[in-house]
């Protein structure tokens, strides 16, 4: 494979890099954002349309995650003042969010318009090999680079990030601690649902130009499977994300030799989230999760113990 | 320097958990705060670590008047707590246990750190390893990482809530190292415990509480008679004997062990008579539960045998036992007796289970009979959440197969008023009468020996005493709840 | 959380706070208002051709619905249902294309294969929960892909039509595979019947049967139930079983009365939108019938939104989402209010 192909590759996987951090982030605190697929659509739709309408793709990949930061607060407040099944309102939100976008969207539905522009960085695009398949990409490719280094450092090594898995893993001790868990929560919902929403607009500006009907192609449903197969780390989520579109990819090779199989590849990160969820419930390798060091951890993933809990203090 | 609690009153609803209690620690003093379950041990505990506001009442730390409104806000102030269940994250290193929700005031440096937990490992002969897992370390290890923490936060009062509960013989000496340790350093401890061999052997004075009061704070070491007799009062009265008929041996515990995730209970070797009244009495926690449990087939024993009628029934499922009527009614009626949501008629439909169609009209002129018979306030169509604890209890009784065989029952009168109290037992005695052999636990010494013909103590997972309760005294049943032959 | 429970003044609260937030939006786009809900009305009930369409869209979301009833009654988040209808439709396509057969044997071999179809789908959702300590959740998400994937590889696959590999879907059944239709209609009075039969039927199991009782005891206190003797894993395994066969009915209503073939998007979504009907149903199934008619109406009546207003037809979509929102969240915000007002009697 030719460096052309690869570096789409890694243009075609960054709208699912974003959401896939994004959605990581909230589960750490604890929270499941269920309606990502929704969430998705209807940012795609309002980034295309606020940088069609405007002319600036910034102020568009802005609009877009924050529809879909205000989505994620609905589930938080939802969850943590209403006491509702997070489940339930993920799932209400999914379909509400997704018929919202085919309505307000229906006016921009297959328009040409913006899109980020390519900008290569001089030195590093210059490196034999990798340069052309990293760094002669855009700004947003870029900054989920950027995204996925800055979460790795941000969750395992700052006083924050540690505070983030507690809140997710014990809120109990958390408390005890003196960090107001509720509002880590709130907190952590929302910003993942922005990085969700820059997902979904980045699709419409980057990856698939233009708005239609159910543009994103299931993204949404990838990127929460992918998050389980990335073991709620950032890094090994992200290169989840790389396999997902690598085997894309080849499916779109072997369309002509192998119709069938190119259409099923598609579904692949569901089969392996099932077979992840299996592995790591397994009791002997749980047992080998809790005895092992940092590398065997981000070999077996493990979920945030309180994970969909709610939390009232005494 | 000193930490001192004035006039501190707490209740919930209509119960004063805490009733105007005074007390005065002083630096290095070892404290002991003693009593039964729902003495108000915990409300004065989670009052002084912040957890509870007190209704009244005030706490100074060395003059100075704390207000405090949460467990942060109380070590800030100095206050730390080791709970029993040390409040760890198990996915963490020890390092980042220290850092979780750290004080801003304080830098985030691991490195730094390290060294910190090495110098305090030290100090208190400690084996932590910085880079260690929670995860991978005993509980032992896993309190001394929480003191450790606590004093790296600048605990100058440290409680320790019933430490020894969860650890074995070796760490308990260990920890009774660093606590005098603690307080030679200038450390104020509260050690609260139910084991009075514990409190003697480690406290300088010990405050006992009952039923939500202060009843006083000897200095120690005194007679573990006078403790006992502070913590349970004192029995003047003379005590009506439960006369039950008692038939054949029916059922034979041979050498049993039950455990679950939180509780286990070993070797128990016991014989049950047909019609007999077996109380069990001891501390929560100390095995009871697990014990009723294992003995209604909910809970299957991992070692020794159990024979019913003569027959060997170790390994048979929880469904041969109630169909040979074994029954068991556990103290959370609502979390695991009744079903919330449903009504009275859809509990008698479900415990009667006799064919796949349910006839409503018959189940509810079932639950109309009962209710009468038992007289629970409520109609056939309430559900649990409606009643009074005292009716919960009452349905869950009407809810029990004609003959039973063995029945299980954990505080049967726990929470109940009066006359609800007394309206059960004379059903129980009723049942025992007809052959049914009750196996009970009890907090409340009167009831254990009211009722009981026999009295198994429970201590620390293992049957200390086995008494009958016409022979017995409340002062022999105390010691050995905390674990002392007389 | 049950969906929706409570008194009807706070439900019929709820359906008038979401037609104001779906007024404004449509004043927002400048659309008549009141024209838009008569043509609700009249678009879906207007003739004895649309109140057949309406009829027929019902089918399907009734049958998925009651099978999400008896997952949900038992405490189970089956989002699997979707799964669930592909493998039906796929196994009575199976049976379609295989079996050369007078329409009277055909179409009840069709219906229980659909079934035994949908309960493996459920099956495998059940074992992957019980034995693998996977969540229903995302088992049953995870299969619903799975089974998209597996009915794309058959349509473009093994039973792509001759010389064309599209998505576009199988070649159509031999008319014996058909459900009858009543004359010059969409309708098929046996696909009515079967959506009629599965809701009488969970009806019946939950307001007559041991099993049905047993089911909801779980669902509300698994601990108790387990104390009253209940072996809670095989039940919780029946309910998804009995659940995904229901759910596969739907698939064969799909195939063998509307489609009349295996399409990609033959499960049409019912497994999601099911979800919607029963939590506004507060999971009683009687109420599932009326409400899948509704949101059959809006689904049909948004045609004519669409050819006469020249509305999208995804406001129908939006004006569902928005009532289950709001008759959710305003339901939870009352008990909120409830809890409120005890807590503060028991702290006096």
């Amino acid at each position: 494979m030719n460096p052309e192909t690869l570096a789409i590759v890694i243009s075609y996987a960054t709208p699912l890099v974003f959401a896939v951090i994004g959605e990581t982030i909230t589960e750490k605190a604890g929270v499941v954002n269920l309606s990502l697929d929704g969430s998705m659509l209807l940012s795609a739709m309002t980034g295309f349309a606020v940088s069609f309408t405007t002319g600036n793709v910034v102020l568009g990949l802005m609009a877009g995650g924050l529809i879909s930061s205000n989505i994620a607060l609905v589930i938080a407040f939802s969850s943590i003042r209403l006491r509702l099944n997070q489940i339930a309102v993920g799932i209400v939100l999914t379909l509400f969010a997704a018929k919202l976008s085919a309505f307000l969207g229906q006016d921009f539905v297959r328009k040409p318009g913006p899109s980020v522009q390519d900008l290569h960085i001089p030195v590093l695009g210059d490196i034999p090999g990798i340069g052309p398949i990293l760094f002669q990409q855009n700004l947003l490719v870029y900054s989920s680079y950027i995204l996925v280094g800055f979460f790795f450092w941000f969750i395992f090594y700052t006083r924050q990030g540690l505070n983030l898995q507690a809140v997710g893993e014990r809120p109990e001790a958390a408390y005890a601690r003196g960090i107001d868990v509720n509002k880590l929560r709130y907190f952590y919902t929302a910003l993942g649902g922005f990085l969700v929403g820059l997902g979904g607009a980045a699709f419409s500006l980057d990856v698939k130009l233009g708005w239609s009907d159910g543009h994103i192609a299931n993204f949404g449903w990838i990127a929460l499977a992918i998050v389980i197969f990335g073991g709620w780390h950032p890094i090994r989520a992200a290169l989840g994300c790389y396999l997902f579109g690598l085997l894309q990819l080849v499916a779109l090779k072997l369309q002509p030799l192998f119709p069938q199989l190119s259409q099923v590849l598609p579904i692949i990160p569901f089969p392996l989230m099932i077979m992840t969820l299996v592995f790591i419930n397994h009791r002997k390798i749980q047992y080998l999760i809790l005895r092992n060091n940092v590398f065997g951890r981000f070999i077996t993933g493990r979920a945030p113990s309180a994970l969909g809990e709610s939390f009232q203090r005494l | 320097m000193s930490l001192k609690l004035l006039n501190i009153r707490k209740s919930f609803g209509t119960i004063l958990a805490n009733d105007d209690i005074s007390v005065e620690i002083g630096q290095g003093e070892i404290h002991g705060l003693l009593g039964e379950n729902g003495a108000g041990k915990s409300t004065l505990v989670n009052i002084i670590s912040g957890s509870l506001t007190s209704d009244s009442g005030t706490i100074s730390l060395d003059g100075k008047y704390l207000d405090m409104s949460s467990p942060s806000d109380a070590i800030e102030a100095g206050i730390g707590i080791l709970h029993q269940e040390p409040l760890v994250f198990l996915p963490f290193s020890i390092v980042d246990n220290f850092l979780a929700g750290l004080p801003k005031s304080r830098d985030f440096d691991r490195k730094l750190l390290q060294d910190d937990v090495r110098k305090i490992s030290q100090e208190y002969g400690f084996d932590l390893d910085p880079n260690a897992l929670a995860s991978n370390l005993t509980v032992g290890e896993r309190q001394q990482l929480e003191i450790a923490r606590l004093l790296w936060m600048g605990a100058r009062v440290l409680i320790l809530d019933e430490p020894t509960t969860a650890i074995s013989e070796t760490q308990r000496e260990n920890l009774f190292t660093t606590i005098k340790l603690l307080a030679a350093n200038g450390m104020s401890v509260i050690f609260v415990s139910h084991k009075l061999d514990e409190i003697q052997s480690i406290c300088d004075r010990v405050t006992v509480l009952r039923k939500g009061s202060l009843i006083d704070t000897p200095t120690l070491p005194c007679p573990t008679s006078e403790l006992v007799n502070l913590m349970f009062g004192e029995y003047t009265q003379d005590i009506p004997q439960n006369q039950s008929v008692i038939g054949e041996n029916l059922l034979v515990l041979d050498g049993i062990c039950v455990k679950d995730a939180n509780s286990v209970i070993e070797e128990v070797h016991c014989k049950f008579s047909e019609g007999e009244i077996i109380g069990l009495a001891g501390l929560e926690g100390a095995g009871q539960r697990i014990l009723l449990r294992g003995i209604a087939g909910l809970t299957k024993c991992y070692r020794g045998r159990i024979f019913f009628k003569e027959k060997e029934i170790t390994n048979q499922s929880y469904k041969w036992y109630m169909e040979n009527g074994f029954h068991y009614l556990p103290a959370d009626r609502e979390g695991e007796g009744l079903i919330q949501g449903l009504t009275i008629t859809e509990h008698f439909a479900l415990a009667g289970n006799q064919s796949q169609t349910i006839d409503w009209n018959k189940a509810a002129q079932l639950a109309e009979d009962k209710l009468r018979e038992y007289s629970i306030r409520g109609t056939v169509t309430s559900k649990p959440e409606d009643l009074s604890g005292g009716n919960q209890q009452r349905l869950l009784l009407a809810l029990m197969p004609d003959n039973l065989s063995v029945l299980s029952m954990e505080h049967p009168t726990r929470g109940l008023d009066i006359e609800s109290a007394e309206w059960i037992w004379k059903e129980l005695l009723e049942r025992s009468k007809n052959g049914t052999t009750i196996i009970f636990s009890s907090s409340d010494i009167d009831e254990l020996i009211n009722f009981s013909d026999r009295i198994l103590v429970c201590f620390s997972g293992t049957i200390i005493g086995n008494l009958l309760s016409k022979e017995t005294t409340p002062y022999e049943i105390g010691s050995l709840i905390g674990g002392i032959h007389s | 959380m049950k969906g929706f429970t409570g008194p009807i003044y706070s439900y019929l609260a709820a359906v008038l706070v979401s037609m104001v937030l779906v007024s404004l939006l449509l004043a927002l786009f400048r659309i008549p208002i009141f024209e838009t809900y008569t043509l609700l009305i009249t678009g879906s009930l207007g003739s004895m051709t649309k109140l057949g369409d309406t009829l027929m869209v019902s089918v399907p979301l009734i049958i998925a619905s009651a099978s999400l009833v008896i997952t949900f009654k038992a405490g189970l988040w089956n989002i699997g249902v979707e799964g669930q209808i592909i493998a039906g439709a796929v196994a009575a396509s199976f049976i379609a294309r295989e079996l050369q057969m007078p329409t009277q044997i055909l179409l009840p071999a069709m219906i229980g294969a659909g079934f035994l179809g949908g309960a493996f789908w459920g099956l495998l959702v059940g074992l992957l929960k019980i034995r693998g300590g996977v969540n229903e959740i995302f088992g049953g998400l995870g299969l619903d892909f799975v089974a998209t994937g597996l009915v794309v590889y058959l349509v473009i696959g093994p039973w792509s039509r001759k010389g064309i590999a599209s998505t576009s879907g199988t070649e159509p059944f031999h008319e014996n595979a058909w459900f009858p239709t009543v004359e010059g209609f969409r309708l098929s009075p046996l696909a009515v019947s079967v959506s009629l039969l599965v809701v009488l039927m969970v009806i019946f199991v939950f307001n007559r049967t041991q099993f049905g009782l047993k089911l909801r005891s779980i669902g509300l206190n698994p601990n108790s139930s387990y104390r009253f003797g209940i072996p809670t894993s095989r039940y919780i395994l029946t309910a998804l079983v009995l659940g995904g066969a229901v759910a596969g009915l739907a698939g064969v209503t799909q195939v063998a009365s509307i489609h009349h073939r295996l399409v990609p998007s033959i499960s049409g979504g019912y497994g999601f939108l099911g979800i919607l009907v029963v939590l506004l149903a507060g999971y009683r199934p009687f109420l599932v019938i009326p409400i899948a008619f509704f949101f059959s109406m809006i689904a049909i009546g948004s045609i004519q939104w669409q050819l006469r207003l020249g509305l999208h037809s995804s406001l129908g979509g939006v004006f569902q989402g928005t009532l289950v929102l709001s008759v959710v969240l305003i339901s939870a915000m009352r008990l909120l209010r409830q809890r409120r007002e005890k807590h503060v009697k028991t702290e006096e």
